[in-house]
């Protein structure tokens, strides 16, 4: 069999038995499924949901109708006492005051034997619309209470440039799988540079690489190295895609509502698998020239940490994108090789990529791999057999310079 | 065709020369030593040889040709510092190691249990090699370089850290591999073990060579004009002795330029001394060493 063949499947079966490996694949569908689980219990809307009943004490007077708004019930005391004792006894969850001067002053006081940061949303919604309505009952028809209420429903169609309604119509939807697929990506990324400039330290500080290129040339070992890594990054993201649409589904019955809605981006595909290859062989070339130059695993991690975490940038940004899609920051971030992975799927997501920036990112990063792959293949051949000693940036590039 | 032809190569790290201008052949079934102290630039020429390393100037070849992926296969290296896949089982590491050289997995599988089985290692197979003792992983690294019977095996320090038994264990491995034609280097500072097992040696220092030759051929030459006699009784006058130097369990008899130790024998033998020990004195290769390495400073 071939010697980069060989290598490959060493390191691929290495990798997918190591502890680490194993937990970070099965961690990420395992804490979408508990973020589903506490998402249940703390939604308050959900079908499970108890009906509740919460009491007001009326001093300003004509406050009697829609007692029922959705599953709080209100419940009416003639008397602040009566109220308190409900509230202790547990007749009701709660209470609030409708004081003589609410008109002029729009206080309302609330009581409670819970310690919040404020009124639940739900709670709060449920005593205004009770207050709306009853303030303008018999005054305006039924219908206009219900739209000063909720006044505004927006339904936003995107049309094409012909004037007919887009097939992609965008929105939330359409950003959460670009979203989660790029947080897998960066963590993918993440894990296997890492991985990467352990295994080389490893063989380094071990001697082992003497061995290993007495066997084999150094580009069949960086070869067998990367794609092995590779594969097993691959095998990662694939475990996390394929549980996603099942726990998504498992959301949507539980959760419902938004996540119906959740629609792929086109060319999200093809573009995804696009990106996660050329991510990887960029960070796996940098990767390798950090192993090269670092003596051990421990020296080369915390410089790796430097180009790793900015594969995070995009989703720290994200919810600026949110709202101003068309800030430069995005064409950067899209362009330049190391947030470019993440950032592509974002904005795919969110408004859709020009074609020119597209083709701007690929060949940046495109290039980028040739250029860290070139550079890390001559430090690879000039410091691999430097134990114990980091060389100087100024011996670094002198030598880079001389080959 | 010799195994390895080296030509004038030089290398330096960092304005320091760490080798200079060393040539040397190593024919097929000879020991060869390279020797020299800690530092000399043995394991530099040993890297540049198995093509780790670049020299600056001079050439290599191995087994009549330039280094390549055919060449690497017909090779086996022990390197100075030994080092495993610490998780990995040592059957899983051998065959991965032999794979790398060019073996299927069945005959490595069945050339690994031969080994084992030989160097008593065969109980461990399944451990992992972090669960062995240094000297444990360094027979199975031994394994490692010659189980796809190479023609040409290089060995950096392989007795450092071994304890006796296995120490002869390895000599009689090494012994065989000779007798099987297999060209074999042997790089280390220890000269008791050179003086055992070579047939030619390299000496350095600095990078440089010092001596380089048939190992008796070096020996006879720094042989001095004396013999060593350990006898019971009084020795008495002897002709042709300049001068008597007793040592603790012999004497060393300094002889004139014209008498041979035989003569000096006959004419003991004549006079009927009951004699013990008679050696003609021949200065070991670390007298010789530092003889050498003392004229050139």
């Amino acid at each position: 069999m071939n010697k980069t063949l060989l290598i490959f499947r060493h390191e691929f079966r290495h990798m997918i038995k190591r502890k680490a490996f194993i937990i970070l694949t099965l961690i990420v569908p395992a804490l979408i499924l508990i973020g589903i689980g506490i998402f249940q219990l703390v939604s308050p809307g959900g079908p499970s949901v108890e009906a509740t009943a919460i009491g007001y004490v009326d001093e300003a007077g004509g406050f009697d109708q829609s007692t029922s708004q959705g599953y709080i019930e209100l419940v009416h005391f003639d008397a602040l006492g009566d109220a308190t004792a409900a509230l202790i006894n547990g007749g009701v969850s709660e209470y609030f005051v409708i004081p003589s001067d609410y008109l002029s002053t729009g206080v309302i006081n609330r009581y409670t034997l819970k310690r919040q940061l404020e009124a639940p949303p739900a709670i709060s919604a449920a005593i205004k619309n009770f207050l709306t309505s009853n303030m303008l009952a018999d005054k305006v028809p039924p219908e206009t209470v219900d739209r000063i209420e909720a006044p505004l429903s927006l339904v936003t169609t995107r049309l094409t440039e012909t004037g007919e309604v887009a097939t992609e119509q965008g929105g939330y939807g359409n950003v959460i799988i670009p979203a989660i697929f790029g947080l897998l990506l960066a963590l993918s990324l993440q894990a296997s540079s890492m991985y990467l400039i352990e295994g080389l330290g490893d063989e380094k500080e071990s001697r082992l690489i003497e061995v290993l290129l007495s066997s084999v040339s150094p580009r069949q070992l960086l070869t067998g190295k990367v794609l092995g890594l590779g594969a097993a990054g691959l095998v990662q993201v694939a475990v996390w895609l394929i549980s996603l649409p099942l726990l998504l589904n498992l959301a949507s019955s539980t959760i419902g509502g938004f996540f119906s809605t959740i629609q792929l981006p086109a060319n999200f595909l093809v573009l995804g698998i696009i990106y996660f290859i050329l991510g990887y062989l960029l960070f796996a070339a940098l990767s390798a020239g950090v192993g090269a130059i670092s003596p051990s695993a421990r020296e080369g991690q915390p410089l790796a940490m430097i180009y790793a975490m900015l594969v995070f940038v995009p989703l720290w940004f994200a919810s600026l994108l949110f709202i101003f899609p068309d800030s430069p920051i995005w064409v950067v971030l899209t362009i330049f090789p190391l947030t470019a992975p993440v950032g592509v799927m974002l904005k795919l997501g969110v408004t859709g990529i020009a074609d020119w920036e597209l083709a701007t990112s690929l060949s940046v990063i495109v290039l980028s791999i040739i250029g860290a792959l070139f550079l890390s293949v001559k430090a690879f051949r000039v410091y691999l057999l430097m134990y114990g000693k980091r060389p100087s940036w100024g011996d670094i590039i002198r030598s880079l310079r001389t080959g | 065709m010799l195994a390895v032809e080296v030509s004038h190569i030089a290398k330096s790290f960092a304005d320091k020369v760490v080798v200079n201008d060393l040539s040397f052949s190593v024919a097929q079934g000879e020991i060869f030593g390279l020797i020299g102290p800690n530092g000399a630039g043995k394991t530099t020429t040993i890297r540049m040889m198995m093509d780790i390393i670049k020299p600056d100037s001079g050439d290599v070849t191995i087994l009549g040709e330039k280094l390549n992926e055919a060449t690497k296969n017909r090779l086996g290296y022990l390197p100075e510092e030994r080092g495993l896949y610490r998780k990995l089982k040592v059957l899983d590491s051998i065959v991965y190691l032999a794979s790398l050289k060019g073996m299927n997995r069945h005959s490595a599988e069945e050339k690994a249990d031969e080994l084992l089985n030989r160097t008593g290692m065969l109980p461990h197979k399944a451990k992992k090699i972090e669960e062995l003792s240094r000297g444990m992983g360094q027979i199975i690294q031994f394994i490692v370089s010659v189980i796809h019977d190479p023609e040409l095996v290089v060995l950096d320090e392989p007795f450092a850290g071994l304890d006796p038994v296995n120490t002869e264990l390895l000599k009689g491995m090494l012994a065989d591999l000779r007798n099987q034609g297999k060209a074999i280097i042997l790089s280390t500072h220890q000269m008791n073990q050179v003086e055992e097992l070579c047939d030619r040696v390299l000496m350095i220092n600095n990078g440089e060579n010092v001596l380089y030759g048939d190992l008796g051929e070096i020996k006879a030459r720094y042989r001095g004009n004396s013999v060593l006699l350990d006898f019971v009784g009084e020795l008495g006058e002897v002709p042709g002795a300049t001068g008597r130097r007793t040592h603790k369990s012999y004497t060393e008899l300094m002889l004139d330029g014209k008498t041979t130790p035989q003569q000096v024998l006959a004419h003991l033998m004549g006079r009927g001394t009951v004699i013990n020990r008679f050696e003609v004195a021949t200065p070991s290769l670390n007298e010789i060493f530092l003889k050498e390495v003392g004229k050139k400073s």
